[in-house]
């Protein structure tokens, strides 16, 4: 008898700690949507179950201001990026992962280096560079900057997985004739979009996600993305915060975000552990 | 339709020398086999020949031309793997017709080479389907299929029958056979290291040592006149019998080797006495493995018909005079 | 005879003969890397030297190109008064610098402590199998999968001293008499920024570790199991030991990471000294003060000390693989 009340102690114990962790993680996200469709008074009144529903926020940041414009400039920004990554990077990692030759370690070794960058390092030389290239303030300032986190990732990542390849596919391709690039396009890329999807997708939420060189390199409203916007997004007045047109603007940028990340839950978590374990 | 030809052929990957040294001709239309033990080196010398390998040193040349250097896809050869490494996203039909696509082949004379291909090895039920919905068996027809289209002067086979099960292996090695018959202008080089393979496929055998050619002959030629202790060893099933000591120096030799198919039982003078450690029949003939007090693996005598003989049982047994192979020191065999 | 040698040997050090394929595929593997070394060399490598090089000069904001070379004035420089007293002054003894400098390894430290033990707990529940195991995993990749700026906002509105429901909760559950300003405040800022950053990164840490877990083959915990060993015993015993490559590798990560955090401070606790790290201050003096020089030094500064973590990780790292390869 007092071995079963032992277990039950344990049993409930251990559900409550899975619930603890579950309301922890997910209670912002749910309190943002909440606070989202209040208006007006009611945003003000502390309340831990839907009250009232009003669509005012979502009205006011879709409608004043630019917001619409900086989600736009976000998807065209982080697609551009991660497109150019992905390109670099499969023909990269055919190469990395491979072909013998000399070096190869080293440049290795020199891409793991650049992705532990500090941001920050680079911001006064990538600032004047893009003033130089007379591209300050245009969404191409970001697509350039954001390859130095995107590219690294990618070529991590696509670089370990095209070592997995089997070599005797790569090898009958090649008594068959074909050259490297026809064995990256019709051999290698058929066989790795789950790959590259993956890294794709984790690539566009860095991207999607950054901050201070979208701080940096943009400086009018209509030219910022989200993140950026967000930060920004301003009252009437200095001392008043838009609360509630804030939630609403977050719970429209992350309610993609997190479907995306829900349906390919266990792409994303190999894809994550693929860069971070075995790198 | 090529004569292969390679002179001192050698391989070192950084320090480890693979290949070291190798001379061999390979005859316009012969079926090739390369046999020996794990490691040593047939399929490295299988890959130096279809250029997947560099060559460190020698010189490898198809009907007269050096090929050393030529990069695989114009060596006009074609090779089937142990894995059969077929494009999985690719049909059966896209999978045979990579080749001649990327050699910019017309449509029709591909459709015309895939299908006449496919009749040959009776895959144009499937030629249709993605290399997944086939079986291990059809896999491996299918990569021979792909070889058959590119019509390569030589064949270059990596154990492939290695990943099917036993049953299958025996068909398959079949098809091979036949298809060798059928298309005898090919030359076909052949890997493995299962010697009854070698023994029913080959119209010669290689057997490969430690990087270095141990005796190139016919299977009848390995069999009766072995050049060595180690392809005495190698071919044939069971193993030959190997005997040292006393019972070899009355034989004038330092190892005596008999064939189990070589040994009566019989007491008569010079027969050895032992007694049965175990015996198997299999139906059509039967082991015995006789412990004759010199140490070492029991001596295995096949006899014909079904016999069965008690465990230790006392029996006495000769080798069928003239079959007894002699080897000196050195393994080298001892020539009176 | 010496001829025969002579050729023995050539073999022996030139490399291979290279073949039309070897040839083909180096050659195709060098265009294949090319645009990609470009492009990391322009957006990584001359950036970075142009910043090195700016913190030697006294280039202003708005004039890049004008700058004169000093030196390491940006860093240190002295002046000895008439009175004989040598006054100091630059980087190197700015004490707001070394305010940063402070806050950012307090930041690192603390945080990446406290998601590494949480994120094992949230690893060893995921590892355990019960129902709903999924859905649990579903939920902690959401902190992942929002934005920093989004979460920051989240949370400042949730710690908001007069209508945040932090402060409403934790008055009617007692553990505060009075609403605290938790973002404002100085004690409670650098307290605030580090939930906020718990909550977001111990996902992945603790992905990373499940990852780690289930690597773990299930018959060593069996093994124990029959042998009666103690469950507490059997974790510290056998799967931390089993589990510490993995994890170490992600704490690397973390740190190195966590030494350059800006954009969560920089929206969360703007403006505060007690939360103010290397990255923010850093970009305050390049473009909010016109420093562009002084700036340039403190991100170079960044820089070398987060290369030197790199480079010992890199090294011991080497050491650990040979060591492990026994």
């Amino acid at each position: 008898m007092t071995m079963d009340l032992w277990a039950i102690t344990k049993r409930v114990a251990f559900y409550a700690l899975v619930l603890f962790i579950v309301v922890v993680a997910v209670f912002p996200f749910y309190y943002a949507i909440l606070t989202s469709f209040k208006s007006g008074t009611d945003l003000f009144r502390v309340s831990y179950w839907p009250t009232s529903f009003s669509l005012d926020n979502y009205a006011a940041v879709l409608n004043v201001g630019d917001f619409p414009r900086n989600v736009l400039n976000s998807i065209f920004v982080a697609s551009v990026t991660v497109l150019l990554a992905l390109f670099l990077a499969v023909t990269a990692s055919f190469a990395l992962s491979r072909v013998r030759f000399r070096g190869r370690g080293l440049i290795l070794m020199t891409i793991l280096a650049v992705s532990m960058f500090p941001q920050i390092a680079v911001l006064a030389g990538l600032f004047e560079v893009i003033r130089f290239l007379g591209i300050y303030n245009t969404p191409w300032a970001l697509i350039f900057s954001y390859t130095i986190f995107t590219l690294p990732f990618t070529v991590w990542v696509l670089t370990t997985f095209m070592r997995d390849l089997p070599i005797e596919i790569e090898e009958a391709a090649i008594v068959d004739g074909a050259t490297p690039w026809v064995i990256i396009t019709r051999v290698f890329m058929p066989l790795m979009w789950p790959a590259l999807v993956t890294t794709g997708l984790l690539a566009f939420i860095g991207a999607w996600n950054e901050f201070l060189f979208a701080l940096t390199f943009t400086s009018s409203n209509a030219t910022r993305t989200v993140p950026v916007a967000i930060a920004l997004l301003s009252g009437g007045t200095q001392h008043e915060i838009p609360w509630g047109a804030i939630m609403a603007a977050s719970v429209i940028v992350t309610v993609p975000l997190v479907i995306l990340v829900l349906v390919f839950q266990r792409k994303i978590i190999s894809g994550l552990t693929a860069g971070g374990v075995k790198g | 339709m090529a004569h292969i030809e390679l002179k001192n052929i050698k391989k070192s990957f950084g320090l480890v020398d693979v290949i070291k040294g190798v001379d061999l001709e390979i005859f316009s239309g012969e079926f090739m086999v390369f046999v020996g033990p794990s490691g040593c080196g047939k399929s490295t010398l299988l890959r130096l020949m279809a250029g997947l390998e560099d060559i460190t040193s020698g010189e490898m040349t198809f009907d007269g031309t050096l090929v050393n250097a030529l990069a695989p896809s114009k060596r006009g050869i074609a090779m089937v793997f142990q894995s059969y490494a077929l494009y999985p996203h690719m049909t059966v039909y896209e999978n045979m017709a990579f080749g001649m696509e990327l050699a910019k082949s017309s449509k029709e004379a591909i459709k015309e080479r895939v299908e006449k291909a496919a009749e040959l090895l009776q895959i144009t039920p499937y030629l249709a389907r993605l290399p997944k919905q086939l079986s291990g068996g059809q896999r491996q027809r299918v990569a021979i299929g792909r070889a058959i289209v590119r019509d390569p002067k030589v064949f270059l086979f990596d154990e492939p029958l290695s990943n099917l099960d036993a049953a299958l292996r025996v068909a398959t090695r079949l098809e091979i056979a036949k298809l060798h018959h059928q298309m005898n202008s090919s030359t076909m080089v052949y890997v493995t290291h299962d010697q009854v393979e070698a023994m029913t496929l080959a119209d010669r055998i290689c057997v490969l040592r430690d990087g270095l050619v141990e005796q190139v002959g016919t299977p009848l030629e390995l069999y009766e006149n072995p050049q060595s202790l180690f392809v005495a060893g190698f071919i044939g099933s069971p193993k030959m019998n190997f005997l040292n000591g006393e019972i070899a120096s009355k034989f004038g030799a330092n190892t005596i080797g008999v064939r189990s198919e070589h040994i009566e039982i019989a007491d008569r003078e010079g027969a050895w006495k032992g007694k049965v450690v175990h015996s198997e029949s299999l139906g059509s003939d039967s082991y015995v493995y006789v412990d004759i007090g010199v140490g070492g693996d029991p001596v295995i005598v096949r006899q014909e018909g079904t016999h069965l003989h008690q465990p230790d049982a006392a029996i006495s047994i000769a080798p069928i005079p003239g079959k007894v192979y002699r080897f000196d020191k050195a393994g080298k065999p001892v020539r009176n | 005879m010496t001829a025969e040698a002579t050729a023995g040997t050539v073999v022996r050090t030139q490399p291979q003969i290279q073949s039309e394929l070897m040839k083909s595929r180096v050659a195709a593997a060098m265009w294949f890397l090319v645009p990609m070394l470009v492009a990391l060399a322009i957006v990584a490598g001359w950036p970075l030297l142009r910043t090195i090089y700016f913190s030697l000069t006294n280039t202003s904001l708005n004039n890049l190109y004008g700058g004169d070379f000093v030196g390491f004035k940006n860093y240190l420089s002295w002046t000895t008064l008439k009175s004989g007293r040598t006054v100091f002054s630059g980087l190197l003894v700015d004490p707001a610098w070394w305010n940063a400098v402070g806050n950012t390894l307090r930041f690192a430290v603390i945080s990446v402590t406290l998601e590494t033990v949480i994120g094992m707990i949230v690893a060893l529940v995921l590892n355990a199998e019960f129902k709903g195991r999924g859905i649990v995993r579903a939920a902690i990749l959401i902190p992942w999968a929002i934005p920093t700026i989004v979460s920051a906002k989240m949370w400042s509105w949730m710690l908001n001293d007069q209508f945040g429901i932090i402060n409403d909760l934790f008055l009617n559950l007692g553990i505060i008499s009075q609403k605290v300003a938790w973002t404002a405040t100085a004690d409670t800022a650098m307290t605030a920024v580090l939930i906020v950053d718990i909550w977001k990164t111990t996902p992945f840490m603790a992905l990373l570790i499940l990852a780690g877990l289930q690597m773990v083959p299930k018959d060593v915990y069996e093994a124990a199991k029959i042998d009666g060993v103690h469950p507490v015993k059997v974790f510290f015993k056998v799967t931390l030991p089993l589990v510490r490559p993995a994890v170490m590798v992600a704490v690397i990560f973390r740190l190195l990471d966590a030494m350059r955090i800006f954009d969560l401070i920089y929206v969360l606790t703007p403006n505060s000294k007690a939360t103010k790290t290397m990255s923010v201050i850093s970009r305050e003096n390049l473009f909010d003060f016109d420093k562009f020089a002084y700036g340039s030094a403190q991100s170079t500064l960044l820089f070398l000390m987060i290369a030197v973590m790199t480079g010992l990780y890199i090294w011991l790292g080497k050491v650990r693989f040979d060591g492990g390869d026994r």
